[in-house]
């Protein structure tokens, strides 16, 4: 730990003096820097967040692409679940969330729930849960939500291929589930 | 504290045990489960042991991920994990961290700065792409300033999963790090020519991200999408690009033009609805100026409606309102679908039908609309009931009632829809009610009888949630009661016993109403025998009757009419002595006593109520009955006798209440207090604080109302007649307290010359300044009505004139959102795009998105780059600063090669990138040059 410790000091101080460097150069840069936090809440079409909830509210999988803080976060848990959890299959997919709109599709006892803009193209990220809930079952071979469970992180691998900084990265089944196939060899 | 043993990682339970402890818990032991197993965590993730430390942090993932248990105390061994050799120790840690880092909180981001740089930079791609996720999800400034360089290398790279996951996250170091635009975006905008699908859908998606922000720095990349819109066959970046175009489409007609074709193409041609959907919003929402479009996609929308699945349905009710705004004749056309949707299933579709119905509203067809959609209020749940009133309440209240051409309608259906069984928006009546009566004086006859109905039913009185509507009834009933039929049948209903189920407020009102009935009755009577031709308040009572002559009854008439039907002409009116008055008089009497008597027994109770507001109005009441029943029973009993002098005070005393009363309450502007002028010398900002030392001491008597309650009602009688005699002189002993206190503190009043100019100066709520401008306002309006009338002769009778204040009034324009700080990354985008055709005077890559105008100017200028290298310093002192920031900032990348340091430099490095691109650009340039049509002069065609 000590090895480790002294190296990040190393880093910091490195850090620090490119910091001094650049603030220099743009000496506005310090306070664009703070300014900026808040533009992430004007990002239109990205993804908020993804949640895969069963039908009793558990979460088995969520993934934030804001910050949020974590009392924040385990509340929109709640609410997202509580506006899915009751609605018949006959009704639409999305329902509106705040100011932004869930769209959801259940699996069997499973939610999967992406959160966008409200001028985003639903049915494009409906297709999208389906893809992925598809290269779940091939990846696990008829997925269940033990599968999820037990194999989080790969969740969240599978995840990060498909879906990065809340862009959609990855249209093609195939791809991600080659990709996953050369990332289980890493193991 | 001891340091973990061997034995914690031998005996080390995995993230498998866990889980299935978990599991295997009975119900409700869960958390001390976790609680356990997060203490054992905490032990072992201090093992200088890799795998130990990397199965306790694996496991406080899984807590924290799927039970929500707080790792934030963990966040420095991530940091430590992150830099191990195996790559699997390296994947829990950063998963970790991605997931449990706050960007802006967590201090320990920091020191991962040079482990993400090292794994960027790594040979392993697996390891450059943990990175890039890492980076995308806990990205701060520091970072993003820190690892640019890194990621411009990245942005090039030969794999594609990599530059495609590092398009992704450029966007996040863009929003962190503005300046890190000037560096990278050059290379983002080669990535648009990439053929590959993934690479191209990064891209496509990262600047759909940017030109949402602010389209107009990237209007110069239009020829780049439209090649795109063209080509490319990928739905997902089709609905990418097609986004893009609707944010800039708007921005330049001409763009509006080409764009539209290929549009309509894509919508006609697609099997996927989400690119057709995507389709038809951009058309009705950025080209709606483009007839023939709008036709087909209302014809796709409509297909949309028509189809099973709701999800389809709903969309297409949503487009169909944003076609709404500006082709009307779409939702008309489907009219029979929309109100279809509204028997929908699920409520979404419900409402946006709702939305779409109110949305046709026209002075024409609003009561068959209203009528439409409380039939099918009547039978929805609740709250889709509530959401139609809502609409509905809305719609027609909007902009003064502009809708609303027949106010009788209007003021029955308020009074229908008070009635319904789930109606919860009393309070939007109650103010509707209330505001109609005030600003519609045509409407108030008919709002009398409505409010009437509602009053005189018990039933309602058990429902709390129209409260509201009957305190409106009961104001209404009270203020415009010589408008009723029948006022003796008013009082009986406030007074009605489940009056006692209202809320004290309501019940105030309810009283102060049966004040204002029992004044006008008093004076009624008083009038009928009035010999006196000096009524001091006659012409103001005739002022308010003159308005209604044909229809007015007053109390006697209607009693009368039981007995001489052949007399309805019976109307009280100045001049007009009633040659029956002696046997009205005597009619009127009793019932009046009745009418006292009534009162009394009823508000009697009341006096010594809890609730200050009832219990002081219903002293009034009282107070006025005490001191007139007297004079009344004396009447009755010497009818011959010295009436006169008997009732002369109290007649006097009736008709000063009923002169207040009388007096019309209007609408008051809300700038009414703006335009009272600020006397000089009146200082309003002064600090008062010292005011506050001084006063301390005094209570608020606040707390002594409550415990005076008996003592007020005993002495009520005595007090009123106290207060009525000071109506009349102004009481010397409150001037005398107030001169006192004027000494004491002095310092705190106005002088006295101000105070006299204030009480002056200030002018009424209506003063004649308002009226005028009323006036003019009201000619206005009803020159429009006229001009309407002539339109549609269909209409019956006039729109009655609804009174308005100034502009000012109901619609203050939403305050304008305050204007973001400029917009850093398009600045800096601008700086790129504009700032390198500049400079680069001999980079082709920029012109050929320009004009071919410009191009020529700049290739003109190919021989000179010494001048125009001033000019440019000369014009944008700043290009000059960033790129100079933007080499030194290479200095710690790997591009050093390319740094300089010297200004004159600037070229070589242009150069080389130049050579680096140039076949490529040069491809698309001859394919620019092929496609160049006539422009005007002065704007580029920014599509070549």
């Amino acid at each position: 730990m000590s090895h480790l410790f002294e190296f990040a000091t190393i880093d910091l101080a490195s850090k620090n003096s490119v910091a001094e460097q650049h603030d220099r150069l743009f000496n506005r840069s310090k306070g664009r820097a703070r300014v900026d936090l808040r533009l992430i809440h004007q990002l239109h079409s990205l993804i908020r967040f993804i949640l895969l909830q069963n039908r009793q509210g558990k979460t088995r999988l969520a993934k934030y692409y804001i910050p949020l803080e974590e009392s924040e976060k385990h509340k929109v848990e709640y609410e997202v679940h509580r506006l899915v959890v009751n609605r018949d299959p006959k009704f639409t997919n999305f329902v509106e969330f705040r100011t932004h709109k869930v769209i959801y599709r259940r699996y069997a006892g499973l939610f999967f729930s992406l959160c966008v803009d409200i001028t985003d193209n639903e049915l494009a990220y409906l297709e999208s849960i389906h893809l992925f809930v598809e290269i779940l079952d091939h990846f696990f071979s008829n997925v269940c939500e033990l599968d999820l469970v037990f194999n989080f992180h790969k969740v969240y691998l599978i995840l990060d291929e498909f879906i990065l900084a809340g862009e959609l990265q990855e249209t093609s089944k195939k791809a991600i589930i080659e990709r996953m196939g050369e990332l289980e060899k890493q193991e | 504290m001891a340091g973990p043993s061997l034995m914690d990682s031998l005996f080390q339970r995995s993230v498998d045990d866990i889980i299935k402890g978990i599991r295997l818990s009975p119900p409700g032991t869960e958390s001390t489960f976790i609680a356990k197993s997060l203490d054992e965590i905490r032990r072992e993730i201090k093992s200088t042991d890799p795998q130990t430390k990397a199965t306790a942090l694996h496991k406080l993932t899984y807590l924290h991920s799927l039970h929500g248990a707080d790792m934030s105390w963990a966040a420095f061994h991530s940091v430590e994990l992150s830099s191990s050799s195996a790559h699997s120790h390296k994947r829990i840690a950063f998963l970790a961290a991605s997931l449990s880092f706050n960007p802006s909180t967590t201090e320990v981001i920091l020191l991962l700065t040079h482990q993400l740089r090292k794994d960027l930079s790594s040979s392993n791609v697996h390891e450059v792409s943990l990175a890039l996720s890492t980076l995308s999800s806990i990205c701060n400034p520091d970072l993003a300033r820190d690892l640019t360089p890194e990621l411009f290398t990245l942005l090039s790279s030969s794999k594609i999963f990599v530059r495609k996951k590092a398009i992704a996250a450029v966007l996040r170091v863009f929003e962190q790090y503005p300046d890190a635009v000037l560096v990278c975006f050059k290379r983002v905008v080669e990535n648009l020519e990439n053929g590959d699908m993934g690479v191209l859908s990064a891209v496509v998606g990262l600047f759909c991200e940017l030109t949402e922000k602010d389209p107009k720095s990237y209007l110069p990349l239009a020829p780049e999408f439209y090649k795109i819109l063209v080509d490319c066959r990928n739905n997902w970046v089709l609905i990418k690009v097609i986004k893009i175009f609707a944010k800039l489409a708007p921005l330049e007609p001409r763009l509006g033009k080409r764009v539209v074709e290929p549009i309509c193409e894509h919508m006609g041609r697609t099997g996927a609805k989400s690119l057709a959907f995507e389709c038809v919003r951009t058309i009705v929402t950025s080209l709606s100026d483009h007839d023939s479009a709008v036709k087909l996609a209302v014809g796709k929308l409509r297909e949309f409606l028509l189809d099973d699945d709701p999800n389809l349905k709903y969309l297409g009710l949503q487009a169909l309102a944003i076609v709404a705004r500006t082709n009307m004749w779409a939702v008309l056309e489907n009219k029979e679908l929309v109100v279809k949707a509204l028997s929908d299933v699920d409520v979404n579709i419900k409402l946006e039908a709702l939305r779409l119905v109110m949305c046709m509203v026209s002075e024409d067809n609003i009561m068959e609309i209203c009528r439409i959609l409380i039939s099918h209020a009547l039978k929805s749940d609740p709250e889709f009931c509530n959401e139609i009133l809502d609409f509905i309440l809305l719609t027609c209240g909007r902009n003064f009632y502009e809708v609303i051409f027949d106010f009788d309608w209007y003021v029955s259906f308020l009074g229908e829809m008070a009635r319904i069984p789930h109606c919860q928006k009393g309070s939007e009546i109650e103010s509707q009610l209330v505001d109609i009566g005030m600003r519609v004086k045509d409407a108030r006859l008919q709002l009398v009888h409505v409010a009437r109905d509602l009053v005189i039913d018990p039933a309602l009185l058990g429902n709390p949630f129209i409260h509201g509507v009957l305190a409106a009834a009961a104001w209404v009933s009270g203020e415009y009661i010589e408008l009723s039929r029948n006022p003796f049948e008013i009082m009986e209903a406030l007074l009605q016993p489940r009056t006692s189920l209202l809320t004290p407020s309501v019940r105030a009102v309810y009283i102060q109403s049966a004040f204002k009935v029992i004044i006008f009755c008093l004076n009624s009577y008083l009038k009928l025998n009035g010999d006196d031709p000096s009524y001091p308040s006659e012409s103001t009572y005739s002022d308010v009757k003159s308005d209604y002559p044909g229809r007015f009854e007053t109390v006697a008439s209607q009693l009368l009419s039981d007995t001489e039907p052949d007399n309805p002409n019976m109307v009280v009116k100045h001049g007009q002595k009633p040659s029956v008055s002696s046997k009205m008089h005597h009619l009127t009497l009793e019932s009046l006593v009745a009418l006292v008597n009534l009162v009394e027994t009823n508000l009697g109770p009341l006096a010594g109520s809890n609730e200050v507001e009832v219990q002081e109005r219903a002293s009034n009441v009282l107070g006025l009955i005490k001191l007139i029943k007297p004079k009344l029973l004396g009447c009755l009993d010497t009818r011959e006798g010295d009436k006169a002098n008997g009732e002369l005070k109290a007649s006097e005393m009736v008709e000063l209440i009923f002169g207040a009363f009388s007096e019309d309450l209007g609408p008051v502007s809300l700038n009414a207090q703006e335009r009272v002028p600020v006397p000089d010398g009146l200082v309003l900002k002064e600090n008062l604080r010292d005011l506050e030392e001084i006063c301390g001491d005094i209570e608020l008597p606040l707390s002594t109302s409550f415990s005076l309650v008996k003592l007020q009602t005993m002495d009520a009688t005595s007090n009123l007649e106290h207060h009525s005699k000071e109506e009349f002189e102004p009481s010397t002993e409150s001037t005398s307290l107030l001169a006192e206190h004027r000494k004491r503190h002095g310092l705190y009043y106005l002088p006295a010359e101000n105070a006299g100019i204030i009480s002056n100066d200030y002018p009424p709520a209506h003063d004649p300044k308002d009226k005028a401008s009323d006036e003019t306002e009201d000619l206005v309006k009803l020159t429009e009505q006229s001009l309407v009338i002539k339109k549609k002769p269909n209409q019956a009778k006039s729109r009655p004139v609804v009174v308005k204040l100034d502009d000012g009034e109901g619609f203050k324009v939403a305050a304008k959102a305050p204007e973001f700080k400029a917009d850093l990354i398009s600045g800096a985008v601008q700086e790129v795009l504009l700032g390198n055709e500049a400079t680069t005077s001999s980079s082709r890559r920029k012109s050929s998105k320009k004009s071919s105008k410009r191009r020529e100017m700049d290739e003109s200028n190919v021989g000179v780059p010494e001048s125009k290298n001033e000019i440019v310093k000369a014009d944008m002192p700043e290009i000059g600063f960033s790129s100079s920031g933007r080499r030194k900032h290479h200095g710690h990348g790997k591009e050093r090669k390319h740094r300089s340091s010297g200004k004159d430099k600037v070229h070589d490095h242009k150069d080389k990138q130049k050579s680096e691109h140039g076949h490529g650009k040069h491809k698309s340039r001859q394919r620019a040059d092929g496609a160049l049509a006539a422009q005007s002069p002065v704007i580029p065609d920014f599509l070549l």
